[in-house]
């Protein structure tokens, strides 16, 4: 693994007896010697510590960085209240998703934005060219952790006080580990916090995480599982640029501000095709994300081909995400159906290895989400 | 016990072999969560895929190490796939065989060899 990158918890991540794999061009940790499905519900029961400093995190530095950023995204920036954080992504000129990330307003207007792995040199490189009035500050001196679960606040608590904090909110604190960007969110359904460290602080600050009782470290399998059974979107795998966000199912996604009629509707990329989408009744072959949960045991995972019936000869969808869901007990995927047949309830049928098995058409998430509102 | 170097324990009782796979090959696969056996009955030939085995990870097939017919296959792993994880090389076996020629064990290992394979 010569070529790849590593993150300021690597030594740690061996220390830990981390199984080591490539993903996004880091060197990062997929499990734990306690395993994907132990470290999931440990998630799940108390708190999982991840690094997620492999993302990257960029700093808009202009008192009208909300205005600026809103030409990139369909997301009402300037309705984003200070200290706040909101879900957001890039679209392309044919209304696809460049990238998805999450923007947050901090101090004197400037927002915070924190992009995937593996599209963060080209969503630079796209913030760059788009927004004339904003420096683009590349953030390359700070880790980046997650914890996640019900007893994270409980945890992190002990170290600043972030209980007065609701979901989405963010906020600065100095610490014994330098200052500490928190916000109170993450990608596992769980409640919790993703904090941005210091580089050159950031392993102490895991060490004394995982000194309490609560925390157990936890790798990218279990992100992997915890964030599908949420039914949140892995880029790359869900998402794509030729997946519009009427298509992804993340309409909700675009405030009303934005939307055909909002008093800033339009003005970002694909706006054409995306406000068409929107203000028209939706076409019954047009793809829709939906989830899928197998009526068997065996999983369905992303690639495997969906039927309308068990002896049709035409496919009419796909799998883009699929595993087995240890907190609900049975598999669960996601992927793109067309719209007449996304109706929770339908069933629909799975190409696995050559035989064709029945699934059903569900609401997600999976399992419902324990954000602090 | 006979093992192969795809981490299949073989164990002969008269005409009869029953199939695992070793503690070290469900330690490398990681949480299983899936199991698919053949039918009783089935007519095997070596390396015919005839367990598929999905961990969290990724799905796995388990190739026939032998030529014989299936005559009773591990049906509690298909709703306890875990058993796997918990006792490989004992509760956990996937199917039993009737061979013609026991022979066919000859080309395996023993466990001293398995164990320098996997060290």
């Amino acid at each position: 693994m010569a070529d790849l990158k590593t993150t300021p918890l690597h030594a740690l991540h061996r220390e830990l007896g981390a199984k080591m794999v490539p993903f996004a061009g880091y060197e990062m940790p997929v499990q734990y010697p306690m395993g994907v499905m132990k470290e999931h519900l440990h998630t799940r029961a108390a708190a999982g510590l991840f690094d997620v400093s492999h993302m990257g995190q960029v700093m808009l530095e202009s008192e009208n960085a909300a205005l600026d950023l809103e030409r990139l995204v369909p997301q009402s920036l300037v309705g984003l209240k200070d200290r706040r954080q909101r879900y957001a992504f890039f679209t392309n000129e044919s209304g696809g998703i460049m990238d998805d990330l999450m923007v947050a307003r901090a101090r004197d207007g400037h927002l915070f934005v924190v992009v995937n792995a593996a599209c963060k040199d080209a969503d630079i490189a796209h913030m760059k060219a788009g927004l004339q009035n904003s420096d683009v500050v590349v953030i390359t001196d700070r880790a980046l952790l997650a914890l996640q679960g019900p007893l994270a606040e409980v945890a992190l608590n002990r170290i600043i006080p972030v209980a007065e904090m609701a979901f989405m909110d963010i906020a600065t604190f100095p610490s014994d580990y330098g200052n500490l960007w928190v916000s109170r969110s993450g990608y596992s359904g769980e409640d919790g916090f993703e904090i941005s460290v210091q580089a050159d602080r950031a392993e102490a600050f895991a060490r004394a995480l995982l000194a309490m009782e609560e925390v157990e470290p936890v790798g990218l399998g279990a992100r992997d599982s915890l964030r599908l059974e949420a039914g949140l979107c892995l880029y790359g795998n869900d998402l794509d640029e030729t997946t519009d966000p009427v298509q992804a199912n993340l309409t909700w996604a675009i405030q009303k501000a934005r939307k055909p009629g909002g008093e800033r509707a339009g003005g970002y990329p694909g706006e054409h095709v995306i406000s068409a989408k929107l203000a028209n009744a939706p076409d019954p072959e047009d793809r829709r994300r939906v989830g899928i949960h197998p009526e068997g045991r065996a999983p369905m995972r992303d690639g495997v081909v969906l039927y309308e019936a068990e002896d049709a000869a035409d496919p009419v969808g796909i799998v883009t995400s699929g595993a087995f869901g240890p907190t609900v007990g049975h598999p669960i995927s996601m992927g793109y159906l067309p719209q007449r047949l996304s109706t929770t309830g339908t069933r629909i049928w799975g190409d696995v290895r050559g035989k064709r098995m029945p699934a059903r058409v569900t609401d997600l998430p999976f399992r419902p989400s324990t954000y602090k509102r | 016990m006979k093992y192969t170097e795809d981490h299949e324990w073989l164990s002969l009782d008269g005409d009869i072999v029953t199939v695992g796979i070793t503690d070290h090959a469900q330690e490398q696969l990681g949480d299983i969560v899936f199991v698919e056996l053949p039918e009783v009955g089935t007519l095997i030939s070596k390396d015919d895929e005839v367990v598929v085995i999905e961990s969290v990870k990724a799905a796995s097939d388990i190739a026939a190490p032998i030529d014989g017919e299936i005559v009773e296959v591990n049906e509690s792993l298909t709703t306890s796939p875990s058993k796997v994880n918990d006792d490989a090389e004992g509760e956990a076996w996937f199917f039993k065989v009737k061979i013609d020629d026991t022979s066919q064990l000859d080309q395996y290992m023993s466990e001293d060899d398995y164990k320098d394979l996997i060290a």
